[in-house]
Formats: structure tokens, C-alpha cells, sequence
């Protein structure tokens, strides 16, 4: 599997990097990363208010990472033996932060997961404020999370369209990459 | 009632709720993996305080951002703050947010369509 990683890594790797991480992803990972995220950029001419936008994009992809990075019991090695195993990357492009995620998923779970980002991708601002305002109002908590409305809420407050690829891996399961950009200059 | 005094994390906002003057802040970050647990004492607290409330309510909103885990628990607090007012009593929901940042004033604006309260949106400038 480990030869396989790479490259789905090489894959999401772009840009100067500023974390990136492959293991469990837990509470602390994500607070850890955070931190040194917010570290790294506190001397940086990036605006408050952008960097304030990164960070809680940043916090919204790694917990929906968090709530899906099951791993397949079979799919577990000496290498990775975690049940919570992913993938990211944070890297800075010249007018762009970029966060790509990766994991694992069952194939017959695709469709639905491309069929969420399409519609998502489909709507225009005005159309993403009103799904977002009608998810928070009407869906139902899970124990999972905000009830589905991460990737509504980053694709509003990036302004930015998703992206999204799928490796396979064997017959029955897909590695999973999303993308997310945080434009720092318009 | 008692008095709840709930310390900030990097995860989780400073949170204070005295039913003696009718004040509630809500101030920090608000990212936890598990937001139901932490807003729950908040939201029990609003429903026990809203049988005997003050004539008036003054509820500070000042969250530097917040995962939409916590959102929806947000929207609980601001459930039971309509209730509150719908039983004619003054309620004042003022919703801070830094010179700025849009999103935290779409946030606010999100809220105050959905709960049909009024919000004070309060600009802070350094």
C-alpha cells in the first residue's frame, strides 16, 4: 500500500508545503496542526481576516476528515496499522493556500459523495447562503458532526469550487482526495 | 440558579451566564469535535433560566470563529433565546464581530433570518 500512497501524495503535493501528514487523525492531530499553521503564518503580511478564514476552513476539512477516516479493517498494514488513518497537505501557492485530504472510502460509497460535491459546485453564492441556512435549520444533528454542512460551509466561505479525485485502489475500495483553495489575493 | 463559568480552551469559547443580571457570553473559539457536549449545560441552563428570567436579557456574542459542528448548537442557544422573547420578555442579542471579517457578519445575519430576533451587529475595531 505504502507505494500506492505516494502516490496519491505526489498527486496532492503542490506548492511550498506548509504541513503535511499521513497517520491517525484524532483530536490532538488537528489541534496540533492548528497551532503550527497559526505559527508559521503570525509574521506573514496575510490579513488578519484571511488568515482567520484559512484556519476555520483548515479546522472544517480536517474534522470531515476526522468523521470519515474509518479504515477498512483489510486495508490496515504493518506500516499503517491505524483505523483512523489519513492524509493532508497544507501548502501556499503564489495567490492561494491549497488543503487537500485524502482517505479511504468503499466504492459503493462514490456516487453519493460526487453527487454531494456536484450540487454543491452547481450553486452560486446566493443559492449556497439559502442551502446552508436550510441544512442548519432542518437537518438532523449526528453524532457525527454539523449534519453535513462542512463542505457547504467551505465551499461559501472559500468562494471556491471543490475538487475532487478518486484512486482506485483495488475492486472495492478509493482513495478519496478533496482540494480546497483560500484565495490571499483577489 | 447557579452562576456558569466555563474557562476558554483553544478549542472551546469562554462561556458566562449569571441569572442574576440576566447576562450570557459566549467568547472565543468554538471548534470542538464534540460540540453537543459542550453546549449542552449552556442550553439546559437557558431552558431552566427561562422560566423565571430577568425583564431583561442581555445575551454577548464574540466568537472569533467557530466549526459548523458548533453551529448548529448555536442555533439551539438562539432557539431558546426566541422562546424567551416570545414571552414578552426584552431580549438583546448583541453579536460582535472584527473590522472585517464578513463571514463572521454573514454568520450573524444567518442567525438573526433564522430566529427571527433582532441582533445588534457591533463592529470591534482595534
Amino acid at each position: 500500500m505504502s507505494k500506492f500512497l505516494d502516490e496519491c501524495f505526489e498527486q496532492m503535493n503542490q506548492g511550498e508545503v506548509v504541513v503535511s501528514y499521513r497517520g491517525s487523525i484524532n483530536a490532538d492531530v488537528i489541534a496540533d496542526t492548528l497551532g503550527l499553521v497559526e505559527a508559521k503564518l503570525e509574521d506573514t503580511e496575510i490579513h488578519n481576516s484571511i488568515k482567520k478564514k484559512l484556519y476555520n476552513v483548515l479546522v472544517e476539512g480536517l474534522q470531515n476528515l476526522y468523521h470519515h477516516v474509518d479504515m477498512p479493517k483489510e486495508l490496515t498494514s504493518q506500516e499503517h496499522p491505524e483505523s483512523n488513518f489519513g492524509v493532508f497537505i497544507i501548502s501556499k501557492l503564489p495567490e492561494t493556500f491549497r488543503i487537500s485530504t485524502g482517505n479511504f472510502v468503499q466504492k459503493n460509497r462514490i456516487d453519493d459523495i460526487k453527487e454531494k460535491i456536484d450540487k454543491i459546485n452547481s450553486l452560486s453564492s446566493e443559492e449556497l447562503k439559502d442551502f446552508y441556512k436550510f441544512v442548519l435549520n432542518n437537518q438532523k444533528f449526528s453524532e457525527k458532526g454539523g449534519g453535513g454542512l462542512g463542505l457547504i460551509d467551505i465551499a461559501r466561505k472559500t468562494g471556491n469550487k471543490l475538487e475532487y479525485n478518486f484512486f482506485r485502489y483495488n475492486d472495492q475500495y478509493y482513495f478519496f482526495n478533496l482540494t480546497v483553495y483560500i484565495n490571499f489575493l483577489k | 440558579m447557579e452562576l456558569i463559568n466555563i474557562e476558554g480552551t483553544p478549542k472551546t469559547p469562554t462561556v458566562t451566564m449569571n441569572p442574576e443580571t440576566g447576562v450570557v457570553a459566549i467568547k472565543g473559539r468554538s471548534i470542538p469535535e464534540n460540540s453537543i457536549e459542550f453546549y449542552k449545560p449552556i442550553v439546559d441552563w437557558l431552558e431552566e433560566y427561562a422560566k423565571a428570567p430577568q425583564a431583561k436579557t442581555v445575551v454577548n456574542v464574540q466568537l472569533e470563529y467557530f466549526n459548523t459542528s458548533s453551529s448548529k448548537c448555536i442555533l439551539d442557544v438562539f432557539k431558546k433565546l426566541e422562546v424567551l422573547k416570545k414571552d414578552q420578555n426584552e431580549v438583546v442579542i448583541n453579536w460582535y464581530y472584527e473590522e472585517d471579517d464578513e463571514d463572521m457578519l454573514e454568520a450573524g445575519e444567518d442567525y438573526e433570518s433564522i430566529i427571527k430576533v433582532p441582533f445588534k451587529m457591533i463592529q470591534i475595531v482595534d
